[in-house]
């Protein structure tokens, strides 16, 4: 496969997936085509069902109906940590961490899944233990410079500034050396200069990883800033789709989403 | 390799300094306790309080890998102890001349870790899978049922194998010859003593090389990231259950271990509600919160200091649980309290200047 067609490929594809909790409908035929190397936006008011598609994607639920294909792989249906080893990475809307660990053991629990040895191995701390562990040592603050947390490392993960707490946590889902990254509204929470530095940062690890980036946002500058296509939703279901500045123009999604 | 484990070494200073410090006190301890016994400046009654200090000791550091590290609660690590004693004792009775003492303490050892291990891990395969506190309700009850059992079964051993009534001894039509080797109520006599302080000591740097080493590696670091963010450590790829189980099944045979060396230290071993029953298993839970949850230094100083109070203040042994509840309260403020803790870092701050306070987490 040479680059340009690599470059048209479909990374990420739903087809018709719906959920439901008792009576409510959450999610109804949902259809998305995230491409390889996209930055794609995924906007709609609250409750619209944006993060239950988060949680479709990653397993914490099962839909009712519909597929969920990465790579031409079907993970419907899958648990969590086996569409984790599949490629798919997330950070969450609360943000979280493991709080009362150091910043650097939060990314080595990121890269646990790449770095094997067992347990008897820990405990004796034979040969491997030492090479393995200096090999996630080298990884994981490679990492963390990449975030410009290099300085942290040692800090407990609950003292980083809040900035720095959803940056690590995009450094921890990086660490999985994932094929698509979910970031479940990225910028809640900080003020205009630190969002515009997490809009770098983004764009930064998609360059730098080649990464494909499926993101939750309400900040429309964000949004409109880095997006190249967008969804939005409205009620559990789509109600627009396309290119991010098609989308922002059109009539219904102004109505729902942003007003009169 | 030498060049590797030093860069290790100064990349990880902290914590293995800190894992040296508490490797360093046991030490310090022991050599001085020796000491003032060849001195003769200890009590016969403190004397035979040694081994079982090394018993709560080991049980302490075992429950906090549970309650601490994997952020589960245990309510029934005397059950744990329960096993690996009677197993590890059944086996030095069975095999009493047989085997040199070193060889056959060495083997009871590892019979009593493993019988605790496949029990605890025979009770953590159906409640670990679930949320919430189902862990704390099922030992608490394996605690007392396994203690129950005991105190209802007879063993014996004869030409023709092993047999076994939970009735009495007569059903277990023993030949002549035969030997019994649980007498129901009456448990289990004549275990060798193989049980020593020395043997205690080492034993309490075998438990704290495991559970120190268990933290600091990879398995630690998934135990850990499920006890502070379980949907988190699932999203990046960590087996919840697998994790769970295995740090559960460690702890239970590290106090299966702590069962073996307080079976050995004496001549008869019952499973009374004293020494196996639920308030050994709230005393042992009462040692690591002292300590500190999570704090393996902290559970050492902690199991020897409650052990040592009641002896202390003998006179008073009726007010114990008392006076325990008390040092609990005050211990919790202090651990905990905003107020106090701020007090503290002050204080640390005071007396020594240039150490942040970053000794919170050891």
């Amino acid at each position: 496969m040479n680059k340009f067609s690599e470059e048209k490929t479909v990374l990420l594809e739903t087809k018709n997936l719906g959920i439901s909790f008792g009576g409510l409908r959450a999610v109804n035929a949902f259809d998305i085509s995230v491409e390889k190397g996209q930055l794609y936006g995924l906007i709609g008011p609250n409750g619209a069902g944006k993060t239950t598609i988060f949680n479709l994607l990653t397993g914490v639920y099962t839909p009712d109906e519909g597929a969920i294909l990465l790579d031409g792989v079907n993970l419907t249906g899958k648990k969590t940590i086996d569409i984790c080893k599949a490629g798919i990475a997330r950070t969450f809307q609360n943000i979280r961490l493991f709080s009362d660990m150091p910043v650097l053991d939060n990314v080595k629990v990121g890269l646990h899944n790449h770095y094997p040895y067992s347990t008897l191995e820990g405990i004796l701390r034979l040969p491997r233990y030492h090479k393995v562990e200096q090999e996630m040592n080298a990884r994981a603050m490679e990492l963390l410079e990449v975030f410009g947390l290099e300085g942290y490392a040692d800090y407990k993960a609950e003292n980083l500034p809040y900035g720095q707490q959803r940056k690590l946590e995009i450094a921890r889902a990086m660490a999985t050396n994932p094929k698509l990254l979910l970031l479940d509204e990225p910028a809640a929470g900080m003020n205009p200069n630190e969002t515009k530095e997490l809009m770098e940062t983004i764009r930064f690890v998609r360059d730098r990883f080649e990464m494909t980036v499926l993101l939750i946002e309400h900040d429309m500058k964000l949004v409109a800033g880095i997006c190249e296509k967008l969804t939005v939703l409205n009620f559990g279901e789509v109600l627009a789709q396309g290119e991010t500045q098609e989308v922002l123009n059109d009539p219904d999604v102004i109505t729902a989403y942003l007003g009169e | 390799m030498d060049m590797e484990m030093k860069i290790n070494k100064s990349k990880l200073s902290k914590s293995t300094k800190n894992d040296l410090i508490t490797y360093g006190m046991v030490i310090l301890t022991y050599i001085v306790v020796q000491l003032l016994v060849s001195m003769g400046h200890v009590s016969s009654l403190i004397q035979g309080l040694l081994v079982p200090f090394c018993t709560y000791v080991i049980v302490a550091v075992a429950l906090n890998l549970t309650v601490g590290i994997l952020g589960e609660l245990s309510l029934g690590h005397a059950g744990f102890m329960c096993v690996g004693a009677f197993a590890s004792a059944v086996f030095s009775l069975a095999f009493k001349d047989v085997l040199p003492g070193g060889l056959r303490f060495f083997l009871a050892l590892l019979i009593g870790a493993a019988a605790a291990a496949l029990i605890g891990f025979l009770v953590g395969i159906p409640v670990l899978r679930l949320r919430g506190d189902y862990l704390a309700i099922v030992t608490l009850a394996f605690g007392e049922i396994i203690k129950n059992i005991i105190n209802v079964l007879y063993l014996g051993v004869d030409s023709k194998g092993v047999h076994f009534s939970m009735k009495d001894a007569l059903s277990l039509q023993l030949e002549e010859d035969g030997v019994m080797l649980i007498k129901g109520a009456q448990g289990v006599t004549g275990t060798p003593n193989d049980s020593n302080f020395t043997v205690g000591v080492i034993l309490i740097l075998i438990t704290l090389f495991i559970v120190l080493n268990f933290i600091h590696s990879r398995t630690g670091r998934a135990v850990m990231s499920i006890r502070d963010n379980r949907i988190a450590a699932e999203s990046v790829g960590i087996n919840v259950t697998k994790y769970k189980l295995i740090a559960f099944t460690v702890s239970a045979s590290l106090a299966g271990v702590a069962g073996v060396l307080y079976a050995h230290n004496l001549s008869t071993l019952n499973a009374l509600p004293k020494n196996f029953g639920y308030n050994m298993s709230i005393m042992i839970l009462v040692f690591v919160v002292l300590g500190g949850i999570g704090n393996i230094r902290g559970s050492i100083v902690a199991a020897v200091l409650l052990t040592l109070l009641p002896e202390v203040l003998r006179g008073l042994s009726d007010y114990r649980m008392l006076i325990y509840s008390i040092v609990l309260i005050v211990m919790m403020i202090f651990n905990w309290s905003p107020n106090a803790v701020f007090f503290r870092k002050r204080l640390k701050q005071k007396f020594l200047p240039g150490r942040k306070a970053e000794k919170e987490e050891a």
